[in-house]
C-alpha cells in the first residue's frame, strides 16, 4: 500500500508531443520532460508551443496536456 | 541614400580586414558544414578553406542523443566564428524562437535569419524577414539577412537594424552563380558602406570571383564544397577565387568597350602605311 506522501509527491501522467512524437510522460516541469528523455539538459535547446524557454525556466515552467515541445541540439548547416 | 560609383569605391577601399558587426573576420569566405561525407572531411575542408565564418543550424535532437554535443566540440576546436540559420523557418515567429534556442546552444548573439516563401525556389519571404529581423534586434541580436535584390526590402532591413545583407546569388543549392548580377550591382552601389555578402546559389569559384569583383564585402557558400568529388581542393580553390576578386576589385577593373582598341602600340608598326603609298 502506497503511502500519503508518496501519493501527493508523484508527478502526473501528460500526453504531450516532443519533437513531433507523442508521449505519455509522468511529469510536471519542462525540465522533468528533458530529464525523463534523456537529453543531455547542457547541450539542448527547448521551446513549448511555440515559445522559447531558457535552460534556466526549465524547472519553472510547468507543462500541461498537449503540449508541444521542441528539444534542439547543434547541427551542421548552410 | 544615393548610387555611388563602383570605382570610386574600390579605389577608396582597402584591403583592410572584413568586419562583421563590429567582428574582425580572417577570410571573406563564409562557408556552411552541412552534406559533407564525414565529420573528417568536414574539418579539413574548413581549414583548407581558411573560412573567416562557418554557419551551422540546430535540429530536433534524439532523447538520449549526443550528436548535437559531438557536432558542437568540433565547432569549438577549429576556433572559427561561428553564425547559426533559421534554415527551414517559415514565418517569422519560427525563426525568432529558433534564433532565441540557437542563441543559447551557440552563445553567441549573431544569426543567418532565413524566412522561407516557398519551398521549390526557397525564395526569402521578405515580409516575415522584416518582422522577424525587427524583434531579433530589438532582442540585441545581430542579424545577417538572407534577403532579396530589392532595394526596398533592403532599406526594411537596415531601418530594423540589421547593419549588413545577404542577396541571394540565385536560389538556395542551385548552383548557377549571380542570375541578376545587374541588380547585385545596383544594390552594391546604392549601400557603399554597407556589408554586402553574397549568400547562396554560388556553384563555382568563378561565380565567387564575380560576386567580390563587382564589390561584394564576403560570400557565403556550402553545397558547392560540400558536394564536389574532392571537398578539400574545392573549398581551396574558392579560397583563392574570393582573394583574387576581392584583389581585382580593389585594383579597379577596366570598363567594358564597344570596339576593338589595339593593346600593342599602333605608332612603330612595321610595314604600317606602306601599302597605301603610291
Amino acid at each position: 500500500m502506497r503511502s500519503a506522501a508518496a501519493t501527493v509527491s508523484a508527478p502526473p501522467s501528460r500526453s504531450i508531443r516532443v519533437n513531433g512524437a507523442n508521449q505519455t510522460l509522468a511529469c510536471t516541469t519542462l525540465a522533468d520532460v528533458v530529464d525523463a528523455l534523456g537529453y543531455d539538459a547542457e547541450h539542448v535547446a527547448t521551446a513549448v508551443d511555440g515559445a522559447f524557454v531558457p535552460r534556466a525556466k526549465r524547472a519553472d515552467t510547468a507543462i500541461a496536456d498537449g503540449a508541444e515541445i521542441e528539444i534542439v541540439a547543434p547541427r551542421q548547416g548552410g | 541614400m544615393n548610387a555611388f560609383d563602383t570605382n570610386l569605391q574600390a579605389a577608396q577601399s582597402s584591403d583592410d580586414p572584413l568586419q562583421l558587426y563590429g567582428t574582425e573576420v580572417a577570410s571573406r569566405l563564409l562557408l556552411g558544414t552541412a552534406q559533407y561525407p564525414s565529420p573528417a572531411v568536414l574539418e579539413t575542408a574548413v581549414r583548407a578553406s581558411g573560412a573567416g565564418v562557418v554557419t551551422v543550424s540546430l535540429r530536433r535532437e534524439t532523447a538520449g542523443g549526443g550528436a548535437g554535443r559531438q557536432f558542437f566540440d568540433m565547432l569549438r576546436n577549429w576556433g572559427v566564428p561561428v553564425l547559426p540559420n533559421t534554415a527551414g523557418c517559415r514565418t517569422a515567429k519560427e525563426a525568432v524562437t529558433t534564433a532565441e534556442m540557437a542563441r543559447e546552444l551557440f552563445e553567441t548573439a549573431w544569426v543567418k535569419l532565413e524566412v522561407i516563401a516557398n519551398d521549390d525556389t526557397l525564395q526569402p519571404d521578405v515580409f516575415g524577414l522584416v518582422e522577424a529581423a525587427g524583434e531579433l534586434a530589438r532582442q540585441g541580436f545581430k542579424v545577417f539577412p538572407y534577403t532579396t535584390e530589392d532595394l526596398g526590402v533592403a532599406e526594411r532591413l537596415m531601418a530594423a537594424g540589421c547593419e549588413l545583407l545577404m542577396p541571394w546569388g540565385a536560389p538556395i543549392g542551385t548552383g548557377r552563380g549571380l542570375a541578376n548580377p545587374e541588380a547585385l550591382k545596383t544594390m552594391r552601389n546604392y549601400f557603399p558602406g554597407v556589408p554586402l555578402i553574397v549568400d547562396a546559389g554560388v556553384g563555382a569559384p568563378s561565380h565567387a570571383a564575380h560576386a567580390m569583383e563587382l564589390g561584394y564585402d564576403a560570400v557565403l557558400l556550402n553545397t558547392a564544397v560540400a558536394k564536389a568529388i574532392a571537398p578539400v581542393k574545392m573549398a581551396a580553390a574558392f579560397a583563392d577565387a574570393i582573394r583574387a576578386g576581392r584583389a581585382g576589385f580593389e585594383a579597379g577593373l577596366m570598363g567594358p568597350r564597344d570596339m576593338a582598341s589595339p593593346s600593342t602600340p599602333v605608332a612603330g608598326t612595321p610595314f604600317f602605311d606602306l601599302g597605301q603609298s603610291s
